[in-house]
């Protein structure tokens, strides 16, 4: 059965019909989803906020202050590593929510997330990381494997933590580890870049900020966020839809990014499981293109399960099990096998002699 | 229908099976656990509160099991879970009662942004509310239950919740949590008080729960005006002594109080400008619960 999350977000005026249980039943999937206050957005711009009973709308708007209240704090976080940036003189290029919030998309939405995510270009890193230190920020691990994990591996430094308001931020040079196959060349996502109207900051052309979304969800091993971020999706590809020619440009794009595979689980997803309006033809086309190796049957049956709302009421018998080998698949997309073996080793032999936290 | 009204058993068949559903002031919480000493903490505790029907809607879910099988045996543990969700690292199996409070504390202070939240007893007297905000040993819990226990209402020895609709104070009364010495000071002043289980060795000392009054938990969710607010602090061998306190301080001391006064932003800001408006404001210094509480009395007349 379709969680009441989902059938609510494919169509906000089902909450009309809903009784107190169920309306029980929708709020707690929402606020394990992390989409309480999105939710509370949705509902407010269909009209309905005088129609909600009493009990779940105090739960809605007390998501909506704090989501306000996070709004309002991020803005200044991103103006301080606006600062930062300048005496390094790298333009600032946002990531992800970020992205979402400062660009003012659908997907800003209540959406709310611990770090602030940015792109520079990598010969500029060095620069970056020390103009960052000098406003206050530093590493966040000391430990030397870690910091090679990170630098030698990874698309991103190791996070740098402020060391008086305690927020963090990602420092990316890609959005894929060097160790994948699908990495794409960062200087083409740095290249089409878009300057926010009225802001000294960047963002993303429209279709990477929607790959970037895709490939960041179908890489992934966590899903403990998977309905949220594929809801962030939907209402990208929703927003952006309009623009005249759009999928055609997603797709292209999708191939220049080696980006396929990733676009045709987001096309395929959104629209299985939120009704997204994604063209048939668009659909056909980006299946082509992500090749014959998928497995869509059992593709299927992974991510239809792991991208429920995380709560009990969403889980079938087969959800863990779901959840564990996409885990398992993360790992093994992020880095070849000779790589990934060693790694997992030594993170598992330091654990048992007690150098790092469980 | 209310708790005391179900046998011991259906107790811990209910909370074993769907879940204990309980009123607690505004609240609906509905708690699930198999371990015998939170079935003893509700039935000596919260007998007097309303049990809330199957159709009805639900604030907070909440659980309370051991981590593992293997904790269950080993070392025991418990743990406290917010509808799926873990707020805390677990803590031992003996102090899982105490746990049940901790996190619903936490599920109100962070679920509910329609209050300003204050870390403040508050008790009401004649339709005025005085609220004691207070950092741990500053005797406010101890006060509040001597208070109580002399016919004053309990909204809440813990958190203060005024509304940002309507400047009201609402209550959630709740087992009062008392620690150290403070548990035998309040048996000795009031002979009649009903303790669940005193736990030794926690993170806050020797911790005891006493049953809120009957007659507390049945005004149910009605709020109360606020008229006094007053920063308690218990000195060993002190006099009792009351100093007017300025309202701009007043209003500083109990942002510094609050669970949520940042989140609330210029609401926050606002709703504490106005508590303190409509409050006297002081310092007290007290060392005699008998004083105490004939001082207050007075002034609630």
């Amino acid at each position: 059965m379709k969680p009441l999350l989902c059938t609510v977000f494919i169509n906000p005026n089902a909450a009309l019909d809903l009784n107190l249980q169920q309306w029980d039943m929708l709020i707690r999937q929402a606020r394990a989803a992390n989409v309480l206050a999105r939710l509370g957005f949705l509902l407010q711009d269909a009209g309905l906020w005088g129609k909600i009973p009493v009990k779940p709308l105090l739960h809605l708007e007390s998501a909506l202050v704090y989501f306000g209240r996070f709004y309002s704090s991020l803005q200044r976080e991103i103006g301080y590593v606006h600062d930062a940036l300048s005496v390094a003189n790298v333009p600032l290029v946002l990531l992800k929510g970020s992205a979402y919030i400062m660009a003012v998309n659908a997907a800003a939405k209540g959406r709310t997330f611990s770090d602030v995510d940015i792109l520079v270009p990598e010969d500029k890193l060095l620069e970056v990381e020390w103009a960052l230190i000098n406003a206050g920020w530093i590493t966040s691990t000391l430990d030397p494997y870690d910091q090679k994990y990170y630098r030698q591996w990874m698309h991103e430094i190791p996070p740098l933590r402020h060391l008086d308001r305690q927020t963090s931020i990602d420092v990316h040079h890609n959005i894929l580890p060097k160790t994948t196959e699908f990495c794409p060349d960062a200087a083409l996502l740095l290249a089409n870049c878009v300057k926010i109207d009225g802001q000294d900051s960047w963002v993303l052309a429209t279709e990477d900020r929607v790959l970037h979304s895709a490939t960041h969800l179908f890489h992934e091993g966590e899903f403990g966020q998977g309905f949220r971020d594929l809801s962030d999706l939907d209402l990208l590809l929703r927003e952006f839809s309009g623009e005249g020619d759009f999928w055609e440009k997603l797709l292209q794009r999708a191939e220049a990014l080696k980006q396929q595979v990733p676009l045709f689980y987001a096309l395929r997803y959104t629209r299985k499981i939120l009704q997204t309006p994604v063209p048939e033809r668009i659909l056909d086309a980006a299946g082509r293109q992500a090749g014959k190796k998928i497995n869509t049957p059992l593709m299927d049956a992974l991510f239809l399960r792991a991208l429920m709302p995380d709560h009990a009421s969403c889980n079938d018998r087969w959800t863990g099990l779901a959840r564990w080998l996409l885990y398992v698949r993360s790992h093994w997309l992020r880095m070849p096998v000779h790589l990934m073996v060693s790694h997992l080793l030594r993170k598992s032999l330091r654990r048992v002699l007690g150098k790092e936290p469980h | 229908m209310k708790l005391e009204t179900l046998s011991k058993e259906t107790v811990v068949q209910t909370l074993k099976s769907q879940g204990l559903r309980l009123k607690i002031g505004g609240f609906t919480v509905c708690l699930s656990s198999s371990i015998p000493d939170v079935a003893a903490h509700l039935a000596s505790l919260y007998g007097a509160f309303e049990l809330v029907d199957e159709a009805d809607f639900i604030d907070f879910y909440t659980s309370l099991e051991s981590p593992s099988l293997l904790r269950r045996y080993f070392r025991p543990q418990v743990t406290f879970s917010f509808d799926g969700y873990f707020p805390f690292k677990p803590l031992p199996y003996d102090q899982a009662s105490a746990m049940f409070e901790w996190g619903l504390n936490w599920c109100i202070a962070s679920q509910s942004h329609q209050y300003l939240i204050a870390h403040a007893a508050v008790v009401e007297l004649n339709g005025q509310a005085f609220i004691f905000p207070g950092v741990p040993g500053s005797g406010k819990s101890t006060l509040c239950a001597a208070l109580v226990c002399s016919s004053w209402r309990l909204l809440s020895d813990e958190m203060t919740l005024l509304s940002l609709a309507d400047g009201l104070v609402y209550p959630v009364p709740r087992p009062i949590s008392l620690k150290n010495r403070s548990i035998d000071v309040i048996r000795n002043f009031y002979p009649e008080a009903v303790f669940g289980k005193v736990v030794n060795d926690t993170s806050k000392g020797t911790v005891g729960h006493l049953r809120p009054p009957d007659k507390s938990v049945g005004f149910g969710s009605d709020p109360a005006q606020p008229a006094k607010l007053i920063f308690p602090k218990y000195e060993q061998g002190s006099e009792t002594s009351l100093t007017q306190l300025t309202k701009g301080r007043a209003l500083l001391k109990l942002a510094e109080n609050s669970f949520n006064y940042n989140v609330l932003g210029l609401h926050g800001f606002n709703s504490l400008a106005d508590l303190v408006d409509c409050c006297d404001c002081y310092e007290f210094k007290y060392s005699n619960l008998d004083e105490a509480i004939a001082l207050f009395t007075g002034m609630a007349q």
